[in-house]
């Protein structure tokens, strides 16, 4: 009997120290009301295995056959942000090679190389929308007609439209590079006259 | 001396452990971050009492160009827009047309697709929708 009184009295002080441990390291650790960033995530956090990536289920077993993404990410050029992988150029420097077609593994895709000039109306560079690196992906029927009407002037397109998924936002924001990556579509600068330099559009457009 | 240094270590020993043991049975489940792409269908899971599915599309691009699901098998862009069922992934489409033994393997392996914790939404995960920072929501959704 004593014996045990004893036992419990012992777990008892381990217990009670072990939380003094977790509420001392939970204080100075993840709740610091001045974490930097405390509303961006830290890289360290980024491409996190299913295991842990809070959207599957640990407990199940198929859970753990699933591939942790960085150790297929390992071998692509890293992006700014997405997946943090610039999937345009693991295509272009052929790290990945992905079918055409679900069987046929010569099939090669239709490229058409256009590229489609969007003015815009604030200050914001003009949308240079390249065909070429979309045909890489897609098939003309995925844009046109349902997202994209195929005619000059005939879609009318907002960053708002996009950020709520719809035209470009459809895959841009979802699987394709997000909004946040400004310049890669607005890239051609305009002639301002509030730009203290002359740039190389200031004399083409001249 | 040394039977009471002894003690006192294996004391401290105890707590760390205990410690330990606490951290991981009552951690916040966190933030959920999944990869971005990741699409959480739960059309008809919940109701069948099946785990939602994940749908990786990094894993998938990897291996096939994005007209191959949404052109050729008739994928819309939408998550949850797309009526799929058992029936007819077994019958060959959709994610059958690939997921049948052949060019992937098949439908018996349930939990690697039917692998989200049960009552996860459709959605698009890290989308940009997703990703506009409002920490409230985000947090009480997360607990959910």
């Amino acid at each position: 009997m004593k014996k045990n009184n004893a036992m419990t009295g012992r777990l008892k002080i381990h217990l009670m120290f072990g939380l003094i441990l977790v509420v001392s390291t939970s204080v100075t650790g993840a709740d610091d009301p001045n974490t930097f960033n405390r509303l961006m995530d830290p890289p360290s956090k980024r491409n996190p295995s299913p295991m842990t990536d809070g959207i599957h289920d640990p407990n199940n077993n198929g859970t753990q056959l699933l591939q942790p993404p960085k150790e297929a990410f390992q071998q692509l050029p890293k992006g700014k942000s997405g997946n943090y992988i610039d999937w345009m150029k693991a295509l272009q420097d052929k790290k990945i090679n992905p079918r055409n077609d679900r069987v046929d593994t010569k099939s090669q895709p239709i490229i058409m190389d256009l590229n489609i000039v969007r003015e815009v109306k604030g200050s914001m560079p003009d949308v240079v929308y390249p065909h070429k690196q979309h045909t890489e992906w897609l098939d003309c029927a995925n844009c046109h007609p349902a997202i994209f009407i195929p005619q000059k002037g005939a879609n009318q397109i907002s960053m708002a439209s996009i950020l709520l998924g719809e035209k470009c936002g459809v895959c841009h924001g979802k699987v394709a590079f997000p909004v946040s990556e400004c310049r890669r579509c607005h890239s051609k600068p305009k002639p301002t006259k509030t730009a203290n330099k002359k740039n190389k559009s200031d004399k083409q457009a001249k | 001396m040394n039977k009471q240094k002894n003690r006192l270590i294996d004391h401290i020993k105890y707590s760390v452990m205990i410690a330990a043991l606490l951290v991981i049975t009552f951690a916040p489940t966190g933030q959920v971050k999944a990869e971005f792409g990741d699409v959480v269908i739960n059309n008809y899971s919940d109701k069948a009492g099946m785990p939602p599915v994940v749908f990786p599309h990094w894993f998938h691009r990897i291996r096939f160009r994005c007209k191959v699901c949404h052109g050729d098998l008739g994928f819309e862009f939408k998550a949850g827009g797309n009526d799929i069922n058992m029936v007819k992934i077994i019958d060959g489409q959709y994610c059958g047309a690939c997921h049948n033994g052949e060019i992937a393997w098949s439908i018996e392996n349930c939990n690697i697709c039917h692998s989200a914790p049960v009552g996860t939404p459709t959605q698009v995960h890290e989308s940009t929708l997703q990703k506009l920072i409002k920490p409230d929501q985000n947090k009480t959704e997360d607990k959910k």
